[in-house]
């Protein structure tokens, strides 16, 4: 034996990208997140999934760098050194979330510049870092649109005139034009309708497994988080309650409220 | 110093019913130190917009309040002034401010650049060349080149302080996307020392070469947005560009009808009901001074038959 | 011989915390073995928990107690404790899963389902090209559908888009389930080609058939696991 003599040596990455470690964040006496840790290492895809108000949204925000948590630490190690998010300045978390990491928001407005040509909003990042040339700047762009499927003729058009899924897709081609190692997406396909939601799943596939990023996505949509994750974490009251592979905490959930999420899915 | 009234409690001098009852320049001392510090602080960050307490003025603001706070500030009994409007020295509000020194600060003035000590000016900065010891006072309606980009105080000053001047670029490549080029023609944003993102005041990006480099002290106030910032001689400033669209200044197919000038700032005057057109030099010293030496331009002649101009004296 | 699963002590009960708590044994006191080149068929009757053991060699259901350990890249893993990147490498380089049914991904065609674990294990689009249509026409998909995306083909057609799949680079292990449930003869007989092929090449299978012929055919041992269901 074996079968699989030739195959390439992918072993493991030794340390994990982003280290997560006794993350808590408090709204007065109520608890928005609750003493999460967990590693994510490069390309992985993690989903956290609960109902409203379980508290994904407020973690995400303090993994994300938007907002700083009570307690807890979050590093990430896609620099050349380890960087304690919330303990550098802020000046460098800013540069951080501009170049290495890439938010997608649920609604495009938040991650768009809505008087700003489609072009423009996806050469921000490229300005940003300090391109200046406007033809190589473009040239990317229209790369960009079309890997997003967006036709290059729309290039000078503004969001505005986009369809809700052409927004989205739009947004993550300006997040993913600067090459990040990590992405935050908080209900990428929220408010869109089924077909189009497709659409832009299966464009998120792909990307994910060919630009070989992490991410962290933040659903309640289970059928979403077994198309796109390879773990799940299942928030509830501001607690993870269970976590995994993805297809083990869906086919073999073992908290009740796992449980009940699953099974109140007709199929996933 | 000239003293125009007395200080609280000093009984040398009496109120003088001679004298007006204002201080020397109209501002007070204070408020002149004030200005003075914030100057020292901008001089020392060039480019950096240095918060001041812009007082009330005998003008409306937006009248240039902040170039007649700053000029007040700095101006002495051995100062010549020059004020320029849109490159006049004949317009209204030039004038106003030209008379509101005289009476306030005994200052001399003139209409030549190059006997000014200081040039206040709004909207242009003369082509005479300027020289060492000559200051540059702007009037700035919008110190925040930012702000149509982002409206946020708080957050512009964040994107200052760590220079992610990004999406200053990226309103740059919308111009280029929408029109070809930069259409951007005045207040056009400049790269100061390699570190601050300055607004040159409304000046059109015709003069803004001559900041670059330049010998004079330029001073910018801003009275209605109380924001003072200031380039010290000899600092860099680079307008911003593409390098496949690099920064250009506007140029004219004719050169001025007055005195045949082709690398002055034209305006384009309408001369009858027919619209006829001129281009005539901004710089009204200028085209006087070539007018003066001998340069004549096409329609100096009938110009100067309509009245629109005096004929040279020499 | 080289022992390529390795079962010991494997218990599993599901708790349906939703109804009542109410505890559903399945099986306990599972050990066993598979060796490279045997194709092990499991035996017992509808409801015995076939399927579900098969699933716990995979990673997907979680065993109460017990290991398991899978040789990969040289080495026993106990893919029960693995982390989930470590599941995840398991599945992607040594253990295949050919289920019934095909996960019709929106948009996908036929021909990139299939040539997806070439890629994943670093083949050249190309080379990954030639081996998936090979692969489809040796199963009789016709042509016209290769660049379609399955999700309207019929039940039949699905399910040989996903032998194809699995088969077009098998696995070190290989876990079965009920391949030819839907198939016609002509098909069934080219996925038993198939299952010795890998056989031939090492792998080892472990397999539910529910066609009596085709588990003749495969299967080169045995296991009954009417006995685990009892001991649990």
């Amino acid at each position: 034996m074996t079968v699989h003599a030739s195959l390439p040596d992918t072993a493991l990455d030794p340390a994990p990208l982003l280290s997560v470690a006794g993350v808590s964040r408090f709204y007065g006496e109520r608890v928005g997140c609750k003493d999460v840790s967990f590693d994510l290492w490069p390309g992985e895809v993690l989903g956290i999934v609960g109902e409203s108000g379980s508290g994904k949204s407020t973690l995400l925000r303090c993994l994300a760098g938007i907002d700083q948590p009570d307690a807890g630490e979050v590093l990430f190690r896609g620099l050349d050194t380890p960087l304690d998010i919330y303990s550098v300045p802020e000046q460098e978390r800013r540069r951080l979330m501009r170049t290495a990491w890439g938010i997608v928001h649920q609604n495009p407005r938040d991650g768009l510049r809505m008087d700003v040509s489609a072009g423009g909003n996806v050469g921000e990042r490229l300005m940003d870092r300090g391109d200046r040339h406007y033809g190589q700047i473009r040239e990317r762009a229209l790369d960009w649109l079309s890997r997003v499927e967006i036709s290059g003729s729309r290039i000078d058009d503004r969001p505005r005139q986009f369809s809700g899924g052409m927004q989205q897709r739009l947004q993550i081609a300006r997040v993913l034009v600067s090459e990040p190692r990590l992405v935050f997406m908080d209900e990428p396909t929220g408010g869109l309708d089924v077909s189009v939601q497709a659409k832009l799943l299966d464009l998120l596939r792909v990307l994910v497994r060919d630009l070989g990023l992490a991410a962290i996505i933040v659903t309640h949509d289970l059928a979403v988080a077994r198309l796109l994750t390879d773990r799940l974490m299942v928030m509830k009251d501001g607690h993870v309650v269970e976590q995994g592979l993805t297809d083990q905490v869906l086919d073999d959930p073992h908290h009740a409220y796992t449980q009940l999420l699953t099974s109140a899915v007709l199929s996933v | 110093m000239t003293m125009h009234q007395a200080l609280p409690g000093d009984d040398t001098h009496s109120v003088d019913s001679t004298r007006p009852a204002y201080n020397y320049a109209y501002l007070d001392e204070q408020t002149k130190r004030m200005i003075r510090r914030a100057l020292l602080k901008a001089v020392a960050v060039p480019g950096y917009q240095v918060p001041f307490g812009s007082r009330e003025m005998p003008l409306a603001r937006g009248w240039g309040t902040g170039g007649i706070q700053v000029t007040a500030a700095i101006i002495g009994p051995d100062d010549t002034l020059k004020v320029i409007d849109q490159g006049a020295d004949d317009t209204t509000n030039a004038v106003s401010i030209r008379r509101f020194f005289e009476k306030t600060a005994d200052a001399r003035t003139t209409e030549a650049t190059e006997q000014a000590t200081i040039i206040q000016t709004r909207h242009r900065i003369p082509e005479a060349p300027l020289t060492a010891g000559q200051i540059m006072v702007y009037q700035v309606p919008q110190p925040e080149p930012l702000r149509k980009l982002e409206p946020r105080e708080a957050e512009t000053r964040k994107m200052h302080a760590w220079a992610e001047y990004g999406l200053m670029q990226v309103k740059l490549y919308e111009n280029i996307a929408r029109f070809g080029e930069v259409t951007t023609t005045y207040d056009y944003p400049v790269m100061i020392n390699g570190r601050y993102i300055m607004a040159p005041s409304p000046i059109p990006k015709f003069d803004n070469p001559k900041m670059h480099m330049s010998p004079a002290l330029q001073l910018f106030g801003a009275g209605r947005e109380k924001r003072i910032y200031a380039l010290p001689p000899h600092t860099s400033v680079r307008s911003l560009d593409f390098e496949d669209h690099p920064f250009r200044i506007q140029s004219w197919t004719q050169p001025c009808a007055l005195c045949a000038a082709s690398d002055s700032y034209l305006d384009e005057v309408v001369i009858d009901d027919q619209g006829s057109r001129m281009f005539v030099c901004s710089d009204s010293h200028h085209c006087e001074t070539r007018r003066a030496d001998g340069h004549r331009g096409t329609m100096l002649g009938d110009a100067t038959a309509s009245g629109l101009v005096e004929e040279s004296k020499s | 011989m080289t022992t390529m699963i390795r079962v010991e002590n494997v218990a599993k009960a599901f708790t349906l915390h939703n109804q009542g708590g109410v505890r559903l044994p399945v099986f306990g006191d599972v050990n066993f073995s598979v060796e490279a080149g045997e194709a092990l068929v499991l035996a017992g009757a509808s409801g015995a928990g076939k399927s579900s053991l098969l699933r716990i060699l995979y990673g997907n259901y979680r065993p109460t107690s017990g290991t398991i350990h899978i040789t990969h890249g040289g080495k026993p893993v106990d893919i029960v404790a693995a982390v989930p990147r470590t599941v995840l490498d398991i599945r992607r380089r040594t253990l295949g899963f050919v289920s019934q049914f095909l996960r019709v991904i929106p948009r996908v065609s036929a021909l990139d389902i299939v040539r997806d674990p070439l890629l994943a294990r670093g083949a050249t689009p190309e080379d990954a090209s030639e081996r998936a249509k090979a692969m489809l026409a040796r199963l009789n998909l016709p042509q016209r559908l290769w660049n379609l995306a399955p999700a309207t083909f019929s039940g039949g057609e699905q399910q040989r888009v996903n032998i194809a799949r699995s088969f077009v680079d098998p696995s070190a292990i290989m876990l079965i389930d009920e391949p030819t449930a839907s198939l016609d003869a002509a098909n069934r007989d080219v996925v038993v080609e198939l299952i010795a092929e890998a056989r031939a090449k090492g792998s080892a299978i472990v397999g539910i058939f529910h066609d009596e012929a085709v588990r003749e055919t495969v299967a080169t041992r045995y296991l009954d696991i009417t006995d685990f269901r009892k001991a649990a």
